[in-house]
């Protein structure tokens, strides 16, 4: 079994079409919708984690590449300049998952992207704007 | 036996000068007793990296020809309007200055993406800044308008002057209404989702010399990782704050005003800052030394964050409608376990102050001590202390219809 985060970017004329039910149905694949976002004039986004065996999640990310869907890995989507992060710890209580974490030994702020669900908040929570959010 | 700062600094060019942190201070004393480490350490190094919004650097620029008179004129860098109040070419850009055209809270929680503090930070790191300026014109200052870069290695003097740092203590912010609201000490979720604090507690400046005793006008500081001095006490200094038996003060207290050549610096320690729903500010770098001339002051230097307390305050309510009551107390030990409880309420605490930065901001003053590059000063006058009866006043409020 793996158990992989994604983010799906569905052109407009993807955005009617029920794809991610065929996940369940044909591969198998278990998911849990982080994130889902459509606007009428602009592309579908949804970010998801995958579950199920790795045969089948490469069955089911093929599917939907061939039907037009862009997939990133989820990891890639916010990121933090490390330059920019002074580790005051202002994140650690905006963000709704816990993705942030203060090392008590090292009094610095772990960002575990692991935890990350993209939703966006620390981008603007951030004083110092150290967290960025790519597409 | 007393030591005098002459002393210490005799000791720093021979290169045998003690120097601990604040941080470091505490088991030191703890193992060799008060009145042996007060005969050995000699300087004893503070740090704080936080938001300090009364921060601002003037500028003289040089002049043009044919020349032009900004006083009285409007000035922009990087579209952020700078004080122009002076003789020809002096201007002065505050931290939270913003763009004319910035949205502000037009579209409420609003970005402030970009404002004073960022100016100086580029400005520190050498970047090209673009300033535009209008001017009424005068038959010794003909020009009435003037676009340029300008870059820090050019201007005469590029000065970092800050009214307001290093508050000795601060409040902790909760909000107990029913909705998220956004202010200079973060997002506050309703309800007491969360509480933010901002102090370096135990490695802070003033919590360390409480008194006063040590720091005064003239005294010598790490300023945004380069040199710079005490220039006044701080706007709102507030030594008759309410303090514990021990004498730390258990609200914002004193305060610095601080003063330093910006050429010197570094965008490391000078960082542009923004709040959601708030505004722009500038992120500074702190770091004052302690001379041990007693063990009274070393005393002093051996607080530790649970004997620091802080007052809970609501910035639903009590906060904007300048009320003085208090949600609670809790100590910077407690805080900093990244939860407290208040009214029965697990409630997780972050924090706007960098506790690891301000470590290296003590341990590098305390680097360039033991290396001789940075002797201590004697201050030439007293900040006001707690027998001055200086308090912090609201403001008296008059009608202006006669």
């Amino acid at each position: 079994m793996i158990s992989r985060k994604i983010v799906l970017h569905f052109p407009r004329r993807l955005v009617d079409r029920p794809l991610v039910y065929h996940l369940i149905k044909d591969y198998n694949l278990e998911f849990n919708i982080l994130k889902a976002q459509v606007t009428p004039a602009e592309e579908g986004l949804m970010v998801l984690e995958l579950k199920g065996k790795q045969e089948d999640y490469d069955k089911g990310i093929k599917y939907l590449t061939e039907a037009g869907v862009i997939i990133d890995a989820l990891s890639q989507n916010v990121s933090r300049n490390e330059q920019r992060c002074t580790h005051c710890g202002a994140c650690i209580t905006i963000c709704p998952t816990g993705a942030f974490e203060l090392d008590f030994v090292t009094r610095k702020t772990k960002f575990l992207d692991k935890k990350c669900i993209v939703c966006g908040l620390c981008i603007k929570g951030c004083p110092p704007r150290a967290m960025e959010l790519h597409f | 036996m007393a030591k005098t700062i002459e002393e210490i600094n005799q000791k720093i060019k021979k290169g045998n000068v003690v120097v601990f942190t604040a941080e470091e201070i505490i088991n030191v004393v703890k193992e060799k007793g008060l009145k042996k480490a007060a005969e050995e350490v000699d300087v004893v190094t503070t740090g704080t990296f936080g938001p300090m919004c009364s921060s601002s650097a003037y500028l003289n620029i040089g002049h043009s020809n044919p020349r032009i008179k900004l006083g009285g004129g409007k000035t922009y860098l990087n579209d952020v309007p700078a004080y122009t109040g002076f003789a020809a070419v002096d201007i002065l850009i505050g931290a939270t200055a913003m763009p004319d055209d910035d949205p502000r809270n037009r579209t409420h929680p609003g970005e402030f993406n970009y404002g004073g503090g960022h100016v100086i930070e580029e400005l520190v790191a050498g970047k090209d800044i673009r300033l535009e300026a209008t001017a009424y014109g005068t038959d010794c200052y003909p020009r009435k308008k003037l676009e340029t870069w300008i870059n820090i290695r050019d201007l005469n003097e590029a000065v970092l002057f800050n009214i307001r740092n290093a508050y000795q203590n601060y409040n902790v912010a909760v909000n107990l209404s029913n909705k998220t609201i956004y202010t200079y000490m973060g997002i506050l979720r309703p309800e007491l989702g969360n509480a933010t604090f901002s102090s370096a507690g135990q490695l802070s400046p003033l919590l360390n010399d409480p008194f006063y005793k040590t720091i005064g006008i003239g005294t010598k500081i790490f300023l945004g990782g380069g040199i710079g001095y005490v220039a006044w006490q701080g706007t709102q200094h507030n030594p008759t704050a309410l303090r514990t038996d021990n004498g730390v003060p258990k609200r914002g207290a004193g305060t610095l005003a601080v003063i330093g050549d910006l050429k010197q610096m570094s965008p490391q320690w000078l960082v542009g800052t923004s709040f959601v729903g708030y505004g722009t500010t500038l992120t500074v770098g702190i770091g004052v030394p302690i001379p041990i001339l007693s063990e009274e002051i070393l005393g002093y230097t051996t607080v530790t964050d649970d004997q620091i307390y802080a007052a809970i305050v609501d910035y639903s309510d009590a906060y904007p409608h300048l009320k003085s009551t208090i949600v609670g107390e809790v100590n910077y030990a407690q805080l900093k376990t990244g939860k407290i409880t208040i009214q029965g309420k697990k409630v997780p605490t972050s924090s706007f102050s960098s506790y690891s930065k301000a470590v290296e901001i003590a341990g590098t003053l305390k680097q360039w001590i033991i290396s001789g590059k940075f002797q201590l000063t004697q201050p030439v006058a007293s900040i006001p202390g707690v027998e001055s009866g200086v308090t912090f006043k609201p403001l008296k409020e008059r009608s202006i219809q006669s």
